[in-house]
């Protein structure tokens, strides 16, 4: 079969079915494109799991994109990324269409009070988890503190800052600690 | 012009959503919040169906938002906005910039913004269980958001204690969503 072909087709059914999305992609990627297709190695999935963890995005696109372009450049990439998006977007696209009007049925809103905290849950989980792979030492924690307090005030009070702004904030002061330091590491070796 | 602020405004997300599935998720409500797309509710319906259905999180997200917005020409505006910047850094990264990503400066950087982005996310869903656990109307604590919340928290921290694992996230909206109809509906 033609590769592009087959790199739209296989990330497609990838797409399809992956539930819940991030790290529970990547065990069925890892199978089909290491140990089925073997269009990667297992060291190169993981240097894509450590660039995806730096880079935005969702874990799964960044998967699609290196695994194509690895194959087949420029346009194997797009073919592999499209496939990875196609299904959901389609199952999306037409729940969209009609959840409004399946929400005026008494029942499913009822279950949908439900689902609201179980979301909750599940986002705090995820905090957590993030927690716990974080590294324990203060200055890490400080902006974890200082993001967790500004981002629950900006909630309570409904302030327009963009949680964006946060996060530029942290790479800044994080860039200037660094620079700081070396520079005193410098002038330290200079006396 | 909807469909551009919608491409604008999943652009945005797409370039600072570090962390995965959930790390999008408070950057998505600022954005759809912000301009009014979509309200907290709907919005996180939307991110159970997200959970429930395939495909990453935030591009599912993305979808909907659009194609509620401005139908199908809004949704794969924020579709494609969402995708854009991981494709296109992942490409740059693999093709030329591996060293880039080694860089002390860009270690530095990235150092800041990781423990920032679990600071938000914990802060959202600290609010979010706050906001829908300790409901109060006409002065009065409701009971039955407090004692859904209690439960399904219990039973998905605790099945951790009985299963290596716990439950799965689907498991627990499925859960959720029954608990919703006994507790509402009788």
């Amino acid at each position: 079969m033609n590769l592009l072909l087959d790199l739209f087709l296989t990330f497609a059914k990838i797409g399809m079915f992956t539930f819940g999305g991030g790290y529970a992609m990547i065990a069925l990627i890892e199978n089909i494109c290491v140990e089925k297709k073997r269009w990667i190695t297992h060291d190169e999935m993981m240097d894509i799991t450590v660039i995806a963890e730096s880079t935005p995005g969702p874990i799964a696109i960044n998967c699609a994109t290196y695994v194509g372009y690895k194959q087949k450049g420029f346009w194997g990439a797009l073919l592999a990324t499209a496939g990875m998006v196609l299904p959901s977007f389609c199952i999306i696209f037409a729940i969209s269409k009609f959840l409004d009007r399946f929400l005026e049925i008494t029942w499913i809103a009822h279950a949908f009070l439900g689902i609201k905290i179980a979301v909750g849950i599940l986002i705090l989980d995820a905090a957590l988890k993030m927690l716990g792979k974080m590294q324990k030492k203060a200055v890490p924690r400080a902006f974890m503190l200082c993001a967790f307090a500004a981002m629950l005030a900006i909630d309570i009070f409904s302030v327009r800052i963009s949680s964006i702004i946060l996060m530029l904030a942290a790479g800044l002061i994080s860039l200037l600690i660094f620079i700081v330091k070396k520079q005193s590491a410098k002038g330290g070796a200079g006396k | 012009m909807i469909v551009p602020e919608l491409f604008i405004g999943f652009l945005k997300v797409g370039c600072f959503s570090f962390g995965g599935a959930y790390g999008a998720i408070p950057l998505i409500r600022d954005v759809v919040l912000s301009n009014g797309w979509l309200d907290e509710e709907m919005l996180t319906y939307m991110i159970a169906v997200s959970e429930s259905t395939p495909g990453p999180i935030m591009v599912n997200l993305a979808t909907y938002v659009g194609s509620s917005q401005a139908g199908i020409f809004g949704s794969l505006a924020a579709t494609l906005a969402v995708v854009l910047p991981s494709f296109v850094i992942i490409l740059l990264v693999t093709a030329l910039l591996t060293a880039l990503l080694k860089s002390p400066y860009v270690q530095a950087v990235l150092r800041g913004m990781k423990p920032c982005m679990a600071g938000i996310i914990l802060a959202t869903g600290v609010y979010m269980i706050v906001r829908n656990g300790l409901a109060v109307r006409d002065g009065a604590l409701l009971i039955r958001p407090l004692v859904l919340t209690l439960a399904l928290g219990a039973i998905y921290f605790g099945s951790r204690k009985i299963k290596k694992g716990g439950i799965s996230p689907i498991l627990l909206i499925c859960v959720s969503a029954a608990a919703g109809v006994v507790a509402y509906g009788l």
